[in-house]
């Protein structure tokens, strides 16, 4: 496949922890035979396996069948009919938004995933459509995006309810500042292009987490989270949202605030921990948070952010009730399927129904909990099957998919306004990369899986195939893009690291709003201690 | 506790089947019921309300069922209620001897008219002032919206409406997590829990989030304006699960404003200081005072500062430091003692966490003997705190080792509350051993 070949700069986590050179060749072997034996057998030297195979869980042998793989690679005729990145449940897709409010009947068995574009880059037809994919209207190169609106919106009109007010296709009122802009002077309408700033930003945030996963295992910095595969999920629903949108994050969401203006050296900067850092120094990488852009801070406790959000969420009710002139805003908040059964997740859900407060409830159901697979972690259908449970109205996209992301996004967020109720929305997608630097994710899952994943589902690779369509994107613009992201990283990245680190007073400053004097007793002797030994703080 | 077993011999006469058992008493919370908790001025008496349990609002049908209050008091008043309070060494709670209100207190200067209010007045007046002069104030828990299963949140729906006093489900996490993200977007959000003992399943919001909110974020986000508040400590037949006083597990999260009132006076200041407060605060209320301890509060809106002791009197032999419901114990220990010619500087310490150790440290450095007493068990009780800080700091002025009058290590007990609690007879016990020890 042609533009196979993109996503030549962002290397597979997963390749790095498998040793074998002669990889490729022997992948066919590999997979047919057992994992442990597999690398016994190619006849390499296997430096990783430092200790006896172990007998691999039982969960690990079932066999994940990409969606159709081969063929829907070869022929964009194909039209997949069920998705199923992880997980043994096979779930239909479907063309038709349909947000599921309380009281209306649910989906009956597998709740369906909206998707509007599928891998091979094109618009789907409606569902049970006879028609296979008709030849595109290819636009001349000229064509700037209310006239793309324009025709996808008369080609795919059953999607044009989600495509006319679709931000992702409207041009933004000022130029992104983000965005390069070839003249200063002129009105470049690509720096106000919201779909190429799109799609740069994902490819900036998958730059950005390759060269800092690195970064991380070359010990510059103590730990690092990726979201490879995740990409879709933070730009589709970050360009849904208004400033005035709270966000409440759990840790792979880095992408949201990288949309709402977060600079490389905001984020290398809390990464290297140092004096830069918004935090002061105070937290573990990735824990980011801004107050200017509304996005709060992130905490390790999975799950915590969730009832917080109901609360944040309630705040807005009042104000809207208080204030009639003031702008809407919601409260949204991001978690996993494995925080999904954390206690403050059924807690914030029914509080948020029972009280009726403006948010939105995003899940993104990437497979796994660090190792655990969703067949560990429920037994019902997903997260949104939870939704009339406990009255609120759901929707399960496709997370792979921007359009379908964003119009899913903007829907809820409108209705979440409306009726001042909880909207969940359950993204499934898939974790390409590990859970963190301290996971290695070949020992509890396929490497085909994975492969598949960044082959096939891939988010960035959907988007690149759609753009080539419209005769936006070649491969030589993206692999540009790509080369300005890496050396605008590797200049936040470097800018960052040789910065000092925050002072000694951020240690006891910030415990209550004045420090108390048992806090100055203790600063004293801490200084004293440093004194006396002759030790400087970094 | 006296007040147990004058109900308990009140009521076995009443209700003979019903005491078999050792039964909690529902009661209705009807507002006939409320004319008979008044002050009796001809015995000096306070009538205490058997509070207990989250069933607290039983049906009409269920009270009807039970003999009311009225009928159990009757059967106190034949009585004159003397015989318990002679037999027994432990005292009733004659506040009105503790705190002469036409005495000018030097601790609180005029502020102006004041009203006769019990703790849970006191508590309602103070809340009802935060949800009045701060349109952001939310108050909010399980069952506030009726007036609450101690009536401190009554008649405030009414007033302020649906949106800012309100029920929530059934969730303490929920409550707490609720509170701070309501407070992170500048509101003011007054969460309560039932009971204190029913607090940690927001433990993790409270010490993982709550505590921590500011400090993580560089000062960008903080939850300033969270308050939650509970009911602790002993009632008297609370048994292991609506007795408990869990300010050591609080004390223990830097980050943490933990408060506890001795009186309806300081509680509505102290309660009006911590939602005003820029740092979340745990409010822990001793349920036993809502109605047995009255006082003139004043009107005004005023504030008693945080992280600030207050040394109820003056004395030169000993130390005596507590919190909450236990200096009324510690009070009548003092006067027990002055009796024998000791005097006792008592101090409450009101916040726990930041606590004010500056005035302890110069109250024992004068008298060179410590008692610290509270309800919760011993080891790692918040005593333990205050004792280690002060054998550092005053270790050369000490004339006897510092005691500790606490409750024993065992979950809190029912039938033998009596004689887990830390009452005065102990305390007195404990003054007069520091007093030979340090001969």
């Amino acid at each position: 496949m042609m533009l196979r070949g993109l996503n030549y700069y962002a290397k597979p986590a997963i390749r790095q922890c498998s040793n074998t050179v002669g990889a490729h060749k022997h992948r066919r072997q590999l997979s047919s035979l057992p994992h442990h034996l597999a690398r016994q057998n190619n006849g390499m030297v296997n430096i990783y396996l430092t200790k006896m195979p172990r007998p691999m869980p039982k969960t690990f042998n079932r066999l994940k069948k990409p969606i159709n793989a081969e063929e829907d690679v070869a022929s964009l005729q194909h039209v997949p009919s069920h998705l199923s990145y992880a997980g043994s449940k096979r779930m239909p897709i479907t063309s038709e938004m349909r947000l599921v409010k309380p009281g209306e009947d649910a989906p009956s068995g597998i709740w369906p995933v909206f998707r509007m574009m599928d891998e091979s880059g094109n618009f789907r037809k409606p569902d049970n459509s006879h028609h296979t994919n008709v030849s595109k209207i290819i636009p001349p190169k000229h064509h700037d995006l209310l006239q793309l609106q324009s025709a996808l919106a008369i080609q795919y009109p059953h999607f044009k309810h989600s495509l006319m007010p679709s931000r992702l296709f409207q041009l933004s009122k000022n130029p992104y500042s983000d965005m390069p802009s070839l003249k200063k002077e002129e009105e470049d309408s690509d720096a106000k292009n919201t779909l190429l700033r799109a799609h740069r930003q994902m490819h900036r945030l998958r730059t950005m987490d390759t060269i800092l996963h690195n970064a991380q295992r070359q010990g510059r910095i103590s730990f690092y989270m990726t979201h490879y595969g995740e990409e879709a999920i933070h730009m589709g629903s970050a360009s849904a949202l208004s400033p005035q949108d709270v966000i409440f994050a759990q840790y792979r969401e880095a992408g949201l605030l990288m949309w709402r203006g977060f600079t490389l050296e905001q984020f290398c900067n809390q990464c290297f921990s140092n004096d830069y850092d918004l935090g002061k120094g105070r937290q573990m990488p990735i824990h980011y948070g801004s107050r200017a852009l509304n996005y709060q801070t992130v905490s390790s406790p999975l799950g915590t952010q969730i009832t917080q959000a109901v609360g944040a969420a309630y705040k807005f009710k009042l104000d809207a009730m208080n204030n009639k002139e003031k702008q809407a805003a919601i409260s949204i908040v991001y978690f996993g399927e494995g925080a999904a059964s954390t206690v403050d997740f059924h807690s914030a859900c029914n509080f948020a129904a029972t009280l009726g407060t403006p948010m939105i409830f995003f899940c993104r159901n990437n497979g796994y909990a660090i190792s655990t697979p969703v067949e560990d972690q429920y037994a019902g259908d997903g997260i949104v099957s939870r939704a009339p449970g406990y009255g609120m109205a759901g929707i399960r996209v496709d997370g792979n998919d921007v359009f379908a992301v964003h119009a899913a996004v903007a829907e809820a967020r409108k209705l979440a306004i409306e009726t001042s109720m909880p909207v969940m929305i359950e993204a499934m997608t898939y974790r390409q990369g590990h859970h963190s630097t301290s996971d290695d994710s070949s020992t509890y899952r396929d490497v085909d899986e994975v492969q598949a994943a960044q082959d096939v589902t891939d988010p960035i690779l959907r988007m690149d195939k759609f753009l080539c369509h419209y005769g936006w994107m070649d491969e030589d613009a993206v692999a540009s893009i790509g080369k300005e992201e890496r050396a605008a990283v590797l200049r936040a990245m470097e800018a960052a690291e040789i910065r000092p680190k925050p002072k000694l007073d951020t240690m006891f400053t910030d415990v209550y709003q004045e420090k108390p004097p048992h806090l100055i007793r203790q600063e004293r002797e801490l200084r004293q201690y440093l004194k006396r030994h002759n030790i400087t703080f970094h | 506790m006296m007040t147990t077993t004058l109900m308990q011999r009140a009521c076995r006469r009443m209700l003979p089947q019903a005491m078999q058992r050792h039964d909690i008493i529902k009661t209705s919370c009807c507002k006939s019921l409320t004319s008979s908790f008044q002050y009796n001025h001809e015995q000096q008496q306070y009538s205490q309300e058997v509070v207990i349990g989250r069933s607290f609002h039983s049906s009409s049908s269920a009270a009807a069922s039970q003999p009311s209050y009225h009928e159990a008091e009757a059967a106190h008043d034949k009585n004159n209620g003397h015989n318990e309070l002679q037999t027994t060494t432990s005292c009733s709670f004659p506040y009105e001897e503790a705190y002469n209100p036409t005495k000018p207190d030097p601790n609180y200067p005029s502020l102006g008219p004041t009203t006769k209010l019990n703790l849970f007045q006191s508590i309602n007046s103070a809340l009802h002032t935060s949800l009045s002069t701060d349109p952001t104030a939310i108050l909010f828990g399980e069952d506030v919206a009726f007036g609450g299963v101690f009536r401190t949140s009554q008649n405030l729906r009414d007033e302020f409406g649906q949106h800012r006093v309100f029920n929530t489900p059934l969730s303490e996490n929920g409550i707490a997590g609720m509170a701070i993200g309501y407070a992170s977007m500048g509101g003011t959000a007054i969460g309560e829990i039932q009971f204190a003992d029913y607090i940690f399943p927001a433990m993790d919001q409270i010490v993982n989030e709550m505590a921590k909110f500011r400090y993580r974020s560089g000062n960008q986000w903080s939850c300033a304006g969270v308050t939650l508040r509970a009911p602790c400590g002993a009632v008297g037949h609370g048994g292991l699960y609506h007795s408990q006083s869990p300010e050591a597990y609080l004390c223990h999260t830097p980050g943490l404003v933990v408060v506890m009132p001795r009186g309806p006076r300081c509680a509505k200041g102290l309660l009006l200081s911590s939602i005003r407060c820029k740092d979340p605060v745990i409010f822990l209320e001793p349920k036993i005072l809502y109605r047995s301890a009255v006082e003139e509060v004043p009107d005004a809106d005023y504030e008693i500062p945080l992280g600030k002791a207050e040394i109820m009197q003056q004395g030169t032999d000993v130390t005596i430091v507590g919190w909450g419901a236990q200096l009324r114990r510690l009070q009548q220990a003092c006067d027990l003692a002055s009796k024998e010619g000791i005097s006792c500087e008592l101090i409450d310490l009101r916040t726990l966490l930041p606590w004010d150790s500056e005035t302890i440290i110069r109250s024992v450095k004068k008298t060179g003997k410590l008692i610290v007493s509270h309800e919760a068990p011993i080891t790692c009780g918040f005593g333990a705190e205050v004792a280690a800080t002060l054998q550092q700091e005053c270790f050369f002025h000490l004339e006897a080792p510092i005691q500790r009058v606490a409750g024993y290590d065992t979950p809190f007990p029912l039938v033998a509350e009596k004689y887990y609690l830390p009452d005065e007879t102990k305390n007195l016990d404990a003054i007069k051993k520091v007093m030979e020890l340090a001969k």
